[in-house]
């Protein structure tokens, strides 16, 4: 079947955040209490119970006192998925047809290594120390539906079809260059960006880390041979990225 | 709304002043991009960059409260440049009317309009009338040069609001001034169509009604009226608050915008010849002219047989206001805080929140001996007894709150802002013991009638002669159940008798006994038929034996590719989508622009109404007549107005004919920069009174809680107030959803980086916004989205809070408390809507 | 943004808002069994709060609401919606939704739960009571005359009122049209002048 994405264009976002609230009324996530933090944009980061949030930027603009950017932040869907590739649980992290990056909670050992592993730091656990992101709504998708935050746009800032036409679409209406065209073998969340990524909070050149890759290619096997995924998850992490630190520290 | 949310789509210039619908209709958005794709522009003006300023091309920034200087000029420019749609404005305006030569304006009278009286604050308007013909009808000058025609008054009127003088006003650059005048006066070509779209942005100001006039007056000017893709759009703030004015719950109107009838109103036959308006002129339609059969059939709906010629149709049993007497909002708080009701119903509203000077609200509903709260949640009304400053223990009022069933629990329809009128299925029982609030007054009905029926009392018969025949009854003859079905064609009308066209030879039958109306152009003055509320009318009929749900269709075709939809739902007036269409078209009925057309006339198709050649095409026109142009039976396209035409010049107005720059009662300025001597709109209620030479708080002036500040060291800084997207009104049905709440849980100031690097505010920072009336605290956004204006030479700081939140809920208090605490007791001159959208703060860090 | 991860997961890791909604479903478990809403019943509705119109479909199954979502052949919205429509789902799944009728006496610290029938009751009573004791039949206003000369003159003259000015009303702009309809009828009927709701505010 041809490749699924979502194409984001944040010129059309007008922020009213429908996705946001859609993500967690169809994927059934509950709210945590926020504080206001002096701007709009809450929660302050992706949790195991906000799969997709909006960012709220504000930038000096040449015609107007200000430019004021909404760019929808979630999981990017890589085709060659750092979390993937690093993940040491059989089935726990796997491509749907659609070229999602689903999960398996109940496959899931909680080693985290996902974490580390993600160009874009969007892997979180949930309380029960499970994986927990966006999925791109395998299951809408699967049934041939929009994922909800797609369904729910207005203006259509998140558009949900084959990789391949959004692409296009994108180029014809003006994108010369669409964000996740190319990297990563292609993500599977695409960004018409009308200016640098980097205004709209992305990396330039997004890459998994040099020591997944290598760890990926040497250790993983060796650790299915020998070990029981959790104890070679720790070996791993362990000699990947040195002792386990508190993950809260970023 | 003049057209719908869709329509959108069709304008070449979407003008969003007094609005924000990113936020607070997000889905328009949906229709305003569609229009950017085809290459519309979308200009925001707003004092603050808004999450539709975002998506604009064009943003200018605006003081609040001075939206008449910023309109005022685009007139002016309009004029000076020859922008305007000369055909449109000579045939289907009042620009050609002559007018009284006494009338003189505010340029002439140091800032008022002829007829002024200082003492009772009030206009004698005789000089704001016309000069009639012979026939008695109004003179008119078609060149447009009479000096007395409304055109060349107009064109003196603002030749006043200069770029320079408007740009000191409003704190406008000049260039964005004129950058944004150009690109709307653009649409004043034939195949150019622009849309304004506001809401509570213009309508809550002391000259909220003259904002809005001012953009029909540029409307006209461009011939946008009528047009697809233009009109003027009141985006309204609630799901239903078009059709609960619509049917009446406001102290001025019955449903269907029939008056409520005054103490010398002593019959209907007066009530009828007051209300009733005039033309001598035979080609003006003038609709209400037909108020008659809509005032009796309402009377005919709520008392059924009961009503009869022989009691005046029940006429007596409607209570009657004194003469001059307003019950609007602020008066009505004012009543209470000075204890002169014993009884109170709040009922799907949070007045401590969303009124006015908030404070004052609170403090009255402590005067009260009982109150009755429903609403889906408790709110900041119900529980004041609780709230901050308050000691439960010495306030008497007994409060009892009713949990009513939400919108997906009950059956009903609903009026959106274009006045589609779309039924709603119940989805589920309602949650616990609550009830949908038409059980809630069906027990209300059947017990105080109850206790009439068995005690007496005063002046019974309007409750006992009430109708309600909603559904069966049970042993003690209240209804068990209530049919909502059985309201809705109540409201939609019955022919009481067979009805005929006696204008037709022989007469012909055009309603059955029975039988519910077709529309209200069969509704009848006699008591032969009855209807609640005749705007309505068609909404719920029959054709043959079958009964027809309209507001329930779910058809989506399109013939005319403008997204009007006809089949889906219904929209009052008889399904018309776009107002005013008549307009849409030349004198001859041909659209004015081929592209978008409205309606067209199509001189050689039969018209199945009267079987002759000639008939319109789209959109259902404003009236079946043929186009003006035809000498016998053509009509002007205004229909609603006696003299058929749109109003340049509106002489039915407290405040003068022509909108007037006047200052909020709070503002950062010494004087008015247009007119020294009036300050503030010179005829607005007055709560706190006023001292010369500029319209300052006279010493002892009022009640110490309608205290209000100008030019004031001590609250230096312009606020004004709004909502965002994540909640809705007061926050009741959304500060209960953790959804939203997670995403704005608290309440926020904006300031910009300017005033908070003078104040020492961080962004985050925790700030105290005060005003000569209450404080509240808020987080700080410390932010480029408000810049200081430069006005009249000086630097003006203007600060914005949302009033979504309160201290009910969340319960810990940490979203804190409205922003309504901080807002003077003040209204518009026409409405008394009051005046959230302009007044004097301080911020600083707490 | 001013706050570290630390401290974000520190407010993220407290207190979770409401269990309403109990369960966190494992993705790969509805990939596998298909649409939760598969055989919900689908009612449509409405969006009660802005006056855009839009549609929503509602997803009950066994009498509750499982699934709200934009209707895609709704001409307006075309199966989007906002944020606050989107939470449609927390306004019929809430434990904080009053669900008893309550009453507040006079001096009272807290609210005491009532039985329906008792309160409408104690509420027609006093509708009754305030009604009686403050009914005006007539009153005094105000109107221009015209005297044997021609001129007009203000005079005060009683008339006929039949209203009650003890009791005032306000809302609202969230009842369905038929409601809004029987209320003013009903408030009408007891003598009510005082009537405002959202519309003026």
């Amino acid at each position: 079947m041809a490749k699924k994405a979502l194409l984001i264009s944040p010129e059309l976002c007008i922020g009213c955040r429908g996705c946001q609230t859609a993500c967690k009324a169809w994927n059934q996530l509950p709210a945590i209490k926020t504080a206001n933090r002096g701007s709009a944009e809450n929660p302050p980061d992706l949790t195991p119970n906000l799969y997709n949030r909006i960012r709220y930027v504000e930038m000096p603009s040449e015609s107007n006192q200000v430019r004021w950017l909404f760019v929808s932040q979630r999981c990017m869907h890589c085709d060659d998925a750092g979390c993937i590739k690093i993940c040491p649980a059989p089935g726990a992290l796997f491509k749907t047809k659609e070229g999602a990056t689903a999960y398996d909670k109940d496959k899931c050992i909680g080693c985290k290594l996902c974490v580390a592993a993600c160009p874009f730091d969007v892997p979180r656990y949930d309380e029960k120390d499970k994986i927990s992101k966006c999925h791109l709504c395998s299951d809408r998708i699967a049934e041939g539906l929009a994922p909800a935050c797609a369904k729910t746009c207005p203006t259509g800032a998140i558009r949900y079809g084959d990789r391949d036409s959004l692409i296009q679409m994108a180029k014809k209406t003006g994108y010369a260059k669409v964000y996740g065209e190319t990297d990563l073998n292609g993500l599977g969340t695409l960004y018409a960006f009308k200016d640098s990524p980097k205004i709209y909070g992305m990396d330039e050149h997004p890459a998994i880390p040099e020591t997944v890759v290598f760890w990926h290619k040497v250790l993983k096997p060796l650790a299915y041979l020998g070990l029981g995924g959790a104890v070679a998850a720790s070996l791993l992490h362990y000699v990947a990225f040195g002792p386990k630190k508190d993950e809260e520290v970023k | 709304m003049t057209n719908h949310w869709i329509d959108f789509k069709n304008a070449d210039i979407i003008l969003v002043m007094g609005a924000n619908p990113a936020e607070n209709h997000p889905i328009s958005m949906k229709w305003i991009m569609k229009a950017r794709e085809r290459g519309a522009k979308l200009i925001v003006v707003d004092p603050r960059f808004t999450r539709t300023a975002a998506k604009a091309d064009i943003y200018a920034p605006m003081r609040s409260g001075t939206d008449i200087a910023f309109l005022g000029g685009m007139i002016n420019y309009i004029l000076k440049n020859n922008l305007y749609f000369k055909d449109y404005v000579v045939n289907y305006t009042n620009a050609a009317f002559l007018v009284n030569p006494d009338f003189k304006g505010p340029g002439d009278l140091n800032g008022v309009f002829s007829g002024y009286d200082e003492k009772t604050r009030k206009y004698d308007k005789k000089t704001w009338s016309y000069q009639m013909d012979e026939k008695g009808i109004p003179k008119k000058d078609p060149t447009l040069k009479d000096p007395h025609c409304v055109f060349q008054l107009l064109k003196k009127h603002y030749s006043r609001y200069t770029i320079d003088k408007v740009s000191a006003i409003t704190g406008t650059p000049k260039e964005k001034l004129v950058e944004v005048y150009k690109a709307y006066a653009s649409t004043g070509k034939p195949n150019r169509a622009g849309t304004e779209l506001y809401a509570m942005g213009w309508t809550q100001h002391t000259i909220g009604t003259q904002n809005i006039r001012a953009m029909s007056i540029i409307q006209l000017l461009l011939g946008n009226m009528g047009m697809a893709g233009g009109g003027i759009n009141a985006l309204r703030g609630e799901s239903n608050v078009q059709g609960s004015t619509d049917h009446g719950l406001l102290f001025h109107i019955l449903p269907g915008y029939n008056p409520v009838p005054s103490a010398s109103i002593v019959d209907l036959k007066t009530y009828i010849e007051k209300f009733t308006p005039k033309t001598k002129d035979p080609k003006s339609v003038n609709w209400w002219g037909n108020r008659g059969k809509y005032i009796t059939s309402y009377l005919k709906a709520i008392y059924g047989n009961k009503a009869t010629k022989e009691n005046d149709f029940g006429y007596a049993w409607l209570p009657k206001l004194d003469e001059g007497m307003n019950a609007s909002w602020l008066v009505l708080f004012d009543q209470m805080f000075k204890g002169k009701f014993e009884g109170f119903f709040a009922w799907g509203q949070n007045p401590a929140c969303s009124s006015a000077n908030a404070g004052k609200i609170r403090k009255a509903l402590s005067r009260l001996k009982w109150m009755v709260n429903v609403n889906l949640f408790d709110n900041e009304t119900g529980s004041f007894w609780k709230g901050p400053d308050m000691n439960p223990k010495e306030i008497q009022t007994e409060v009892f709150q009713l949990p009513c069933a939400s919108s997906v629990e009950k059956g009903g329809s609903i009026t959106n802002s274009g006045r589609l009128a779309q039924w709603r299925e119940k989805a589920i029982e309602p949650i616990g013991e609550s009830k949908p609030d038409s059980e809630i007054m069906n027990e209300l009905y059947f017990r105080v009638k109850k206790l009439y029926r068995k005690q007496g009392g005063k002046f019974p018969a309007p409750i006992l002669n009430l109708t309600w025949d909603y559904g069966e009854k049970g042993a003690d003859g209240k209804i068990k159940k209530v049919d909502i079905h059985r309201v809705a064609k109540e409201i939609n009308g019955y022919y009481l008798e067979d009805i005929f066209d006696r204008s037709a030879t022989p007469p012909k039958q055009i309603g059955k006994k029975g039988s519910l109306c077709t529309n209200f152009v069969t509704l009848q003055a006699d008591g032969t038929t009855s209807c609640g509320n005749w705007i309505y009318s068609g909404s719920y009929t029959q054709k043959d034996e079958k009964v027809i749900n309209m507001m329930a269709r779910r058809k989506k075709t399109d013939p005319t590719g403008l997204g009007l939809f006809p089949e889906w739902a219904w929209c009052w007036p008889v399904n018309r989508r776009i107002l005013y269409n008549r307009a849409s078209v030349d004198l001859h009925g041909r659209p004015w622009d081929p592209k978008r057309a409205v309606i067209k006339w199509n001189p050689i198709k039969l018209n199945p109404l009267t079987n002759k050649p000639g008939t319109w095409e789209g959109d259902v026109p404003d009236g079946p007549a043929p186009p003006m142009a035809d000498e016998k039976a053509g009509k002007y396209p205004f229909i609603m107005r006696p003299d058929g035409m749109g109003a340049i010049f509106g002489p039915g107005l407290a405040d003068g004919p022509l909108p007037e720059h006047y200052e909020p009662l709070e503002c950062p300025l010494q004087e008015n920069p247009m007119s020294r001597k009036h300050r503030i709109n010179p005829t607005v209620k007055l709560f706190y009174g006023i001292t010369g030479p500029h319209d300052m708080p006279a010493k002892g002036g009022g009640l110490p809680e309608d205290i209000f500040i100008n030019n004031d060291s001590r609250y230096p800084h312009v606020a004004t107030t709004y909502r965002v997207t994540e909640h809705w009104q007061t926050g009741v049905l959304t500060r209960h959803l953790p959804w939203q709440m997670e995403m704005m849980p608290q309440q926020f100031v904006e300031i910009s980086e300017e005033l908070a690097k003078e104040k020492g505010i961080k962004s985050g920072d925790k700030v105290i916004v005060s005003s000569v009336r209450g404080k509240v605290w808020a987080i700080a956004w410390v932010t480029d989205r408000f810049k200081p204006f430069k006005v009249m030479g000086t630097t003006v700081h203007q600060i914005g809070l949302p009033w979504c939140f309160g201290w009910q809920y969340p319960e810990d208090g940490s979203s804190g408390d409205s922003s309504n605490l901080l807002s003077p007791t003040v209204g518009d001159a026409n409405t008394m809507i009051p005046e959230t959208k302009a007044f004097m703060v301080n911020v600083e860090k707490a | 943004m001013g706050v570290s991860r630390r401290d974000f997961l520190k407010i993220s890791g407290g207190s979770l808002l409401i269990g309403s909604l109990g369960i966190n479903l494992n993705p790969v478990k509805a990939y596998a069994q298909g649409l939760r809403i598969k055989n919900a019943k689908e009612t449509q509705t409405i969006c009660p709060y802005c006056s855009v119109g839009c549609g929503i479909i509602v997803y009950t199954s066994e009498g509750k609401v499982i699934n709200t979502e934009g209707d895609p052949d709704h001409p307006i919205n075309e199966g989007t919606l906002c944020s606050k429509g989107q939470s449609l789902y927390q306004i019929v799944n809430n434990p904080t939704r009053l669900t008893k009728p309550r009453y507040r006496a006079p001096g009272a610290t807290e609210w005491k739960e009532v039985e329906w029938d008792w309160a409408l009751d104690e509420i027609a009573k006093r509708i009754k009571a305030t009604r009686d004791r403050t009914f005006k039949i007539t009153s005094k206003s105000k109107v221009k005359e015209k005297q044997p000369d021609g001129t007009e003159k203000d005079v005060e003259k009683e008339f006929v009122v039949n209203r009650t000015d003890g009791i005032a009303h306000v809302g609202s702009a969230a009842l369905d049209n038929e409601e809004c309809y029987m209320l003013q009828k009903l408030l009408r009927s007891w003598g009510l002048v005082y009537i405002e709701h959202q519309a003026r505010i």
